[in-house]
């Protein structure tokens, strides 16, 4: 029997939701780690057991903490993130030079096919390594010491590397996303980078077009068609047919482009899904009515999903890490909110439930799904 | 003595005995705590350069330590172990 692990990180900890193939009835575990913050709670592919947790707060910093067993029982492992060489500077907000300082990691991205492997984006911006299973940890600084780098700056929620995605066939080539400088990608398992913002424009930025500089919120790949990428941006919602060497907008008929995720359907890679909020200030759905949108046809094409979702007084967001995609024949779609709801959607998004209401606010949500 | 979140995830319930050889300092005692409970590294201070975490104090014997350089000798009665070396979280946040 087939089932579902979703793995919900959150302001106060960690959660797991588990369910049978039908996605309708649920358990709710108590919470992993609970008080500490987790930017980001993930699973290996190769091995569904072994679990990853990048927990941190203010006062005590970051810590990685690994499951081998489901969640059952956890060990922190190594949680030592040292920049290579002198770290040199990069932009403050207003505009000065910083030290380039150890905040936390966002984003943990497991490798597909080695349990030991796994990848972290930390803030500020580095890209690290682990090749076992989190014990230790080695920076790749070709990114950061990529020629741009004094130059990148934070955005509002800080210089964070946010996104990760891995080729699924080339192990050599992977794509880096940083707010607010844009995405890089390697072509050589890490050792040199390229920024790939071709395409982008961000009018509040001195060049609108430069090569590095925008803030883009989240990109996403199907599988089955790498060279094809979508991007959630700052403002514009993005689409690549050359793994990155050129972008165009399909923001289409959404009501707002603004928003935090992008998601891809797992069998259709031209089904895609994103959450619009007002505006940069206004971190809130459009008339309070909470909305996913979904586009059948790659982008521009957009169609809200509304069944079982809040359409009044909603006002809360989804942040880049809160949405997922199960792999189910009829695909599961999920979300995570600020205001501590997880819905599911067991149709491809077009009915809602939630899945808890009540949780502490949603950092992020992955989901394993179990043979 | 350490805040509740950091007693959780060393395992521990009240107060926290250790054995420290030499000189007592809040070096040698923090490295003590760090070797026993290789959980707490990075959480008190910092990896990269040792510098005790912002949000964290020192007190003993009713006294702020936490400016103290970090291998000035402890009070007399830590080393003896008849008052608590106390590693406090700043009450901040929600």
């Amino acid at each position: 029997m087939s089932g579902v692990r979703v793995l919900v990180g959150t302001r106060k900890g960690a959660f797991i939701l588990t369910s049978d193939e039908r996605r309708a009835k649920w358990d709710v575990s108590r919470p992993h780690f609970g008080g500490w913050e987790v930017y980001h709670f993930t699973g290996s592919p190769a091995e569904p057991s072994r679990l990853y947790a990048a927990q941190s707060t203010g006062w005590f910093g970051q810590l990685i903490q690994r499951s081998d067993d489901g969640g059952l029982t956890w060990t922190p492992v190594g949680n030592e993130f040292s920049y290579e060489g002198v770290p040199g500077t990069h932009q403050w907000y207003d505009g000065t030079p910083h030290p380039w300082e150890f905040a936390r990691v966002w984003h943990l991205e497991p490798s597909a096919t080695d349990p030991d492997t796994i990848y972290a984006g930390v803030e500020d911006a580095a890209l690290f390594r682990s090749a076992d299973g989190g014990q230790s940890w080695q920076e790749l600084p070709g990114l950061r010491e990529h020629g741009s780098g004094p130059s990148w700056q934070p955005g509002a929620g800080g210089m964070c590397l946010h996104t990760i995605v891995l080729h699924p066939t080339d192990p050599g080539r992977m794509y880096a996303a940083i707010s607010a400088a844009g995405v890089f990608r390697t072509d050589d398992a890490g050792t040199t980078w390229q920024p790939v913002n071709q395409g982008l424009r961000s009018e509040g930025i001195p060049d609108p077009g430069a090569e590095v500089g925008h803030c883009v919120h989240r990109i996403a790949m199907h599988p089955s068609r790498p060279e094809v990428l979508f991007m959630q941006k700052h403002w514009d919602v993005m689409r690549s047919d050359d793994g990155g060497d050129s972008w165009r907008e399909v923001s289409g008929d959404l009501p707002s482009d603004f928003g935090f995720p992008i998601a891809v359907h797992a069998h259709e890679p031209e089904t895609i899904y994103v959450v619009p909020i007002k505006s940069d200030a206004e971190h809130y759905p459009p008339e309070g009515r909470l909305r996913v949108y979904r586009s059948r046809t790659g982008g521009n094409d957009w169609e809200p999903l509304t069944n079982g979702l809040p359409q009044s007084d909603c006002y809360v967001n989804v942040l880049r890490d809160a949405m997922a995609v199960d792999s189910l024949e009829s695909c599961g779609v999920y979300f995570g909110t600020t205001g501590g709801q997880v819905y599911v959607s067991p149709d491809a998004g077009d009915t809602w439930a939630p899945i808890v209401r009540d949780l502490p606010a949603v950092l992020s949500v992955e989901v394993q799904t179990l043979s | 003595m350490l805040p509740a979140h950091l007693r959780t995830l060393a395992g521990v319930g009240g107060e926290v005995e250790l054995e420290v050889a030499g000189e007592i300092t809040q070096s040698s005692v923090l490295d003590a705590v760090e070797a026993r409970f290789p959980m707490l590294r990075g959480t008190i201070r910092d990896q990269g350069t040792g510098r005790r975490r912002a949000f964290i104090r020192f007190y003993a014997c009713e006294r702020d330590l936490s400016h103290d350089a970090p291998d000035t000798p402890l009070p007399r009665a830590v080393a003896a172990g008849s008052e608590p070396f106390l590693v406090v979280g700043a009450m901040a946040g929600g």
